[in-house]
């Protein structure tokens, strides 16, 4: 794309909308507010409208959490399962063995794999290719998204054998699963599993020769690590800064603040301060547990063990979907069915903490409950919700780094910007619409 | 841009965004509808910023909102047929459990300043403000019946999408009955067929994401329920899920609470 003169070169005030922020999961704007070339506002407007899960969750059964909790977000249902069962069964007291665990890793790992290929290939790439969405590149070069949607369906296809389905997964519950699935079913995975990790390997490939646009910053990145596997459903929440502490202690360390313009919370730092959650943080902090091929395909990518620059977020985003692939036929081989498909959870006057890794970064549940069962209180603390500080931030260094850019490529250029993030605004609201006013 | 190819515009209200990801989870046919139709808006897909009018026009989510109730006003103008998706859109969706509640309180359990909330006490279906040409049922969709709908539209029929009840489906299936033999609180003879019976093939009893059947026989099931030895609670908030405001179901839970109250 060529770059359009700024029509007047002095301007006082430049206004830049964008009304309605494409290509993310829900509803949100953009409001920029330039004054004598300096950012005066940034606002990442959220108007998803609310629909107060933690309000309706209260009065509920606590074994009803997982299938309500996982209507928060089509995209990252196994994510709200996963966390609400963890919590559940923290409250409980209840630790599932191996077996089980292993098979709730493989269904993660099916979630990330669709979840990372659809904001890879049909959301972010079409930004770095100048296409509007994944159609226009698909018309010149179609055998790429045919990789991309068959990838995609493979991480589907282990949500529809573990979980009845790739959207609400029926077969999640609290202690296990409803049926556990036969190692025969499992080993005709693999084919496919072994096709998606080439598959994985040339989109690592795809993304890396992309151009990045310039944007370094030392984030405190945030996630879990457990020391012995890259994480998703266990381990101590961790920072770059060292932070290091259980799930229960999340409410100390962090806070959530309402703001006039958002529908969605923005959760800070307790002192102050944004931080950054997602494949980028697990990156940074875990980047030592990947599996090798993995590994591999990041060092053949030149991702240097932290990476600062979030449009490079995609390749990490492409890691990730290989390391997925690769544990995922790592689990199918050694899968031994679990002795029973789950273990009955006894409930207490209790409270559970859980934190687990959404494909956009950590996903906190907290309910308190009481016996026989019902939900008291509940609270959720999505990953879009932690990294909205760090998108203005990083957007108000995109609009000072780039004042040369014509409004409608800056425009583009921070919607891009708040893409690295994989936001997910229907998850974030209990999101965009980009309006740059330069005055 | 094909003048000869019907527009598609596919729009969101109050929901997950799990419906409209179905049409991009059509990963073996989403190429060959991009072939058929223009895909002109569709905000979680592309950039495009097509003012409209659409041929056909698909809609997600309930509506919450006063803009909400406008906006709908101004896409049914904009579309010739228009096909709602999913339990927000048929039925108001899990956020229709706040029709039973009182708003302010919900609103401030979640926001510190409720105030800068500006919201619906109801959550309602599509149908209840503009005219529907189709509504399909599910939380979430099938992806069968959106492709089954979207080749119906385009060939000009009537889509073949059955409406009997996952209990019927279920038998066809050939699945054990998890009501009989397990003694589950099974939803399926009074819900909506169109999940292909999954739940009892997971030996699971059925749980309502697709909402009442025609003519469902409600009480005669929750009576069943509590011969099984469900409890009245537990009878009242199986209603009350992702369809909680579909009169069939939002009618009974109201009625047994009622009935069973004075009773006791």
């Amino acid at each position: 794309m060529s770059k359009t003169p700024d029509p007047n070169p002095e301007p006082r005030t430049r206004t830049i909308k964008v009304d309605y922020l494409a290509r993310v999961e829900g509803e949100g704007a953009l409001d920029v507010r330039i004054e004598a070339g300096e950012v005066a506002e940034v606002k990442l407007r959220i108007f998803e409208p609310p629909r107060y899960f933690e309000g309706l969750l209260r009065g509920r059964k606590f074994t009803e959490a997982p299938d309500i909790t996982a209507r928060i977000c089509g995209i990252c249902p196994v994510a709200y399962q996963m966390s609400a069962c963890h919590a559940m069964e923290a409250a409980c007291g209840l630790v599932l063995d191996e077996p089980l665990r292993n098979l709730r890793r493989l269904l993660y790992c099916g979630e990330w794999i669709a979840s990372h290929t659809l904001h890879i290939y049909m959301l972010h790439a079409p930004d770095f290719l100048g296409a509007a969405g994944a159609v226009e590149i698909a018309r010149e070069h179609p055998d790429l998204i045919k990789r991309g949607l068959r990838l995609k369906k493979i991480g589907n296809d282990i949500l529809s054998l573990l979980g009845g389905r790739e959207i609400n997964p029926i077969n999640v519950r609290v202690g296990g699963f409803y049926k556990t699935p036969t190692r025969d079913e499992l080993n005709a995975m693999l084919d496919d599993l072994r096709w998606a990790l080439d598959a994985a390997i040339g989109t690592v490939q795809w993304v890396a020769a992309f151009d990045f646009p310039e944007l370094e910053y030392d984030y405190e990145f945030v996630c879990l690590r457990d020391g012995e596997q890259y994480p998703m459903n266990e381990g101590r929440l961790v920072s770059n800064r060292g932070l290091d502490i259980s799930a229960h202690e999340f409410d100390e360390h962090f806070k959530e603040l309402q703001v006039p313009h958002s529908t969605a919370l923005h959760a800070q730092r307790v002192g102050g301060g944004s931080y950054f959650v997602g494949p980028m943080a697990r990156f940074a902090l875990n980047a030592d547990l990947l599996t090798p091929v993995a590994k591999a395909a990041a060092q053949s990518a030149g991702l240097t063990e932290t990476c600062r620059n979030p449009y490079k977020s995609i390749i990490i985003r492409a890691v990730e979907v290989v390391f997925a692939c690769e544990e995922a036929i790592r689990l199918v081989e050694t899968y031994a069915p679990p002795p029973a498909p789950f273990i009955e959870p006894q409930p207490a006057d209790a409270t559970g903490y859980a934190i687990t890794e959404a494909p956009r970064g950590i996903l906190y549940h907290r309910y308190r409950i009481e016996h026989p069962g019902q939900i008291l209180d509940a609270k959720i603390v999505p990953p879009t919700s932690q990294n909205q500080m760090t998108i203005e931030d990083d957007l108000r260094r995109v609009l000072m780094n780039n004042a040369d850019l014509s409004d409608d490529q800056l425009g583009w250029r921070c919607e891009q910007t708040i893409r690295n993030y994989d936001p997910c605004i229907s998850c974030a609201t209990h999101f965009l619409k980009i309006n740059v006013e330069r005055r | 841009m094909d003048t000869t190819k019907k527009k598609l515009g596919v729009w969101k209200f109050a929901s997950c965004d799990g419906c409209q990801l179905t049409l991009l989870s059509c990963e073996d046919e989403f190429l060959t509808i991009a072939e058929q139709l223009e895909i002109a808006y569709f905000k979680e897909a592309t950039r495009r910023d097509d003012p409209g009018p659409f041929d056909l026009g698909l809609v997600e989510g309930s509506i919450t909102t006063p803009q909400d109730a406008e906006r709908i006003q101004a896409i049914r103008a904009q579309c010739k047929h228009l096909v709602v998706i999913g339990a927000c859109a048929t039925s108001g969706g899990i956020q229709a459990l706040r029709n039973l509640r009182d708003i302010d309180q919900l609103v401030s359990i979640v926001y510190a300043q409720p105030h800068y909330i500006d919201t619906l006490a109801t959550s309602t279906p599509i149908s209840e403000h503009v005219h529907v040409d189709f509504e399909l049922r599910g939380c979430p969709i099938n992806k069968n019946q959106l492709v089954e709908v979207i080749s119906a539209y385009l060939n000009g029929r009537k889509p073949r999408i059955g409406t009997g009840s996952v209990c019927a489906e279920c038998k066809r299936r050939g699945h054990v009955c998890v009501m009989v033999a397990g003694n589950e609180p099974c939803l399926g003879p009074i819900t909506h067929e169109g999940c292909g019976a999954l739940c009892p093939g997971y030996h699971r009893a059925c749980y309502g994401c697709y909402g009442p059947t025609d003519q469902p026989n409600m009480r005669s099931l929750t009576t069943a329920l509590s011969d099984q030895g469900c409890t009245r609670d537990d009878i009242i908030l199986s209603l009350r899920t992702f369809n909680a405001a579909a009169p069939a179901f939002r009618d009974e839970s109201l009625h047994y609470e009622q009935d069973t109250r004075s009773k006791s």
